[in-house]
Parts: structure tokens; C-alpha cells; sequence
């Protein structure tokens, strides 16, 4: 299923989110499943699909990195169940020294402060990948989606590293 | 989903917990991460002069089945040669911490970790 000719866009990564959450809201009012209460038996079944696709479809391409994903995977190149490790010393060395301040920002002086300060530092680099994910993307050769994948493989860690520091200040949020 | 006994006791006391100075000759390092989780595993070897593994630490950022496959790991390789220690195989690790389908993968990360670990020794030692 190729979601970005479900949702009438352009092949590519840079996108528009409000025109993205427009045409959602029309698709999911056109085959929302209630619209078809006195249609026929077959036509609820596909009312009920389309639906599904529509949504799936949506959340896919809102977040950049399963937008990249669908991307490379409507290439040929599937990320999904992959248990193949990433052994990038540099970047693990960096993963490791964050997750290490993370975990001791608790014996800080001011906790708070030194989340705030990480999760900038994160998202800065964060920004940073995106953007050469972004130029790797424009081009669709061999080279280039292996390029591609390798940068997703690397925003994961990131993701997973600020998902992390957002779970840890709500709970510091709650505590103090 | 519920972890073995084995599992559950290299979490709650985890052998080996550190690490060396990368930068000695005599230590091994492995750097592994998996994508699929964002897990990150550091594993460390101090290799004495026949080439067996005096020592080794780790330290695991992920979940209970990444963190018990290093810890079991550490175990393992103390008194093995390198060319031993190589010959771990992730199914050996998984095996024998019961691990279920959806955590191969964290097996297969401590596998990858030995071989990089040894990998930059001969690198270093080249």
C-alpha cells in the first residue's frame, strides 16, 4: 500500500503537516464506517478497510521517521524486523555518554536543568540527521536508500534516548 | 510478557556491571547497538598474554533480556581464548536464559558484542 498516493502527496519526505491533517480529516469523513450504516454488506466490509488504510496511512506519514521507513520500504528496502546490530563505535561511544548523563541527572544540583540541557543537545543533533536523512531521501539509487537507512537506523536511538528524558521529567514533574 | 528465572536474576543482580580503559592495549571493547529497540551494549575484555580473557565487564542501556544476555555474557568468556570466545553463539545466550521469540534479538546483540569486542582487539594488537 503506498499511503502518499492514498493521500494524493508527492513521493517525498518533505511535507506539510497541516495539509496532511486536512486531507486526513476529509478521507476519514468520506469512508468513515457510520456513512455506511444502509449500504450494502460488502460495502461496509470495504468502508471498514478503507478506514484502516486511512488511518494507518496517517499516522505513518505524520512522524518523519516511519515516513522515511515507508519510503525506503515502497524503494524495496525493508527496515521492519530487522535484528541486524549497529556497531558504529563513535556514535554508540555518544549514545553510551548520554544515557550515562541521563541516568546520573538525578544526583545533580538541579536535575531539571540538566534534563533541559540533554534533551537540547539531543534534539539539535536530532534536527541535524533529519535534515541529511532528508538530502539522502531526494535521490532514490542503491547507494543512497542504504545512506538513508543507515541514518533511520541512528534517528531510533535518538527517538528512543528523548522518549526516554520525557518519561523521566514527568515523573520528576509529579515527584517535585 | 513474563521473563524466565534466569532472567529476572542477571537483572536484579547483574554480574560484571563497569568498565576499563578503552584505551589500554590489553582491553577489548564492543560497542553493539540494536535498532529495532535502541538498546546500547558496551562490553570490555582484559585479555592477558596468552590471549585469554582475564576479566570482562559490560554495561547494557535496554531492556531486562539485553541486560541478562551481557550479564551472562561476562560469565562466559572469563578463561576462554579469544578464538573461544567467539564461538558463543546467540542461541547458546537465548537458550539458556529461556528468552522467547520477540528477544532473540537481544541475544543476538551479546553475540555481536564478543565479536566486536574481538575484533578491536586484533585491530589494536595488529
Amino acid at each position: 500500500m503506498n499511503f502518499f498516493t492514498l493521500f494524493g502527496l508527492p513521493e517525498q519526505f518533505k511535507l506539510d503537516k497541516n495539509h496532511l491533517a486536512n486531507v486526513y480529516k476529509s478521507l476519514a469523513q468520506v469512508t468513515h464506517p457510520d456513512k455506511f450504516s444502509t449500504a450494502s454488506q460488502q460495502q461496509k466490509l470495504l468502508s471498514v478497510q478503507k478506514s484502516s488504510q486511512v488511518n494507518d496511512g496517517y499516522n505513518v506519514l505524520k512522524h518523519p521517521l516511519s515516513r522515511a521507513e515507508h519510503m525506503l520500504e515502497l524503494r524495496g528496502l525493508s527496515l521492519q524486523h530487522e535484528t541486524k546490530t549497529l556497531q558504529d563505535p563513535a556514535f554508540l561511544m555518544q549514545q553510551m555518554e548520554w544515557r550515562e548523563q541521563l541516568e546520573d541527572a538525578q544526583y545533580a544540583k538541579e536535575p531539571m536543568a540538566v534534563l533541559e540541557d540533554l534533551e537540547q543537545e539531543l534534539q539539535t543533533q536530532t534536527a541535524e540527521q533529519y535534515k541529511i536523512l532528508e538530502d539522502l531521501l531526494v535521490s532514490s539509487d542503491e547507494q543512497s536508500n542504504q545512506k538513508a537507512a543507515a541514518e533511520i537506523r541512528k534517528l531510533k536511538f535518538m527517538h528512543k534516548l528523548l522518549s526516554e528524558i520525557a518519561r523521566k521529567e514527568e515523573e520528576w514533574f509529579d515527584d517535585f | 510478557m513474563a521473563y524466565s528465572e534466569k532472567v529476572i536474576d542477571h537483572y536484579e543482580n547483574p554480574r560484571n556491571v563497569g568498565g576499563f580503559d578503552k584505551n589500554d592495549p590489553t582491553i577489548a571493547t564492543g560497542m553493539v547497538g540494536a535498532p529495532a529497540c535502541g538498546d546500547v551494549m558496551k562490553l570490555q575484555l582484559k585479555v592477558g598474554e596468552n590471549g585469554v580473557i582475564e576479566d570482562a565487564k559490560f554495561k547494557t542501556y535496554g531492556c531486562g533480556s539485553a541486560i541478562a544476555s551481557s550479564s551472562l555474557v561476562t560469565e562466559w568468556v572469563k578463561g576462554k581464548t579469544l578464538d573461544e570466545a567467539v564461538t558463543i553463539k546467540n542461541t547458546d545466550i537465548a537458550e539458556e536464559l529461556a528468552l522467547p521469540p520477540v528477544k532473540i534479538h537481544c541475544s543476538i546483540l551479546a553475540e555481536d558484542a564478543i565479536k566486536a569486542a574481538v575484533d578491536d582487539y586484533k585491530s589494536k594488537n595488529a
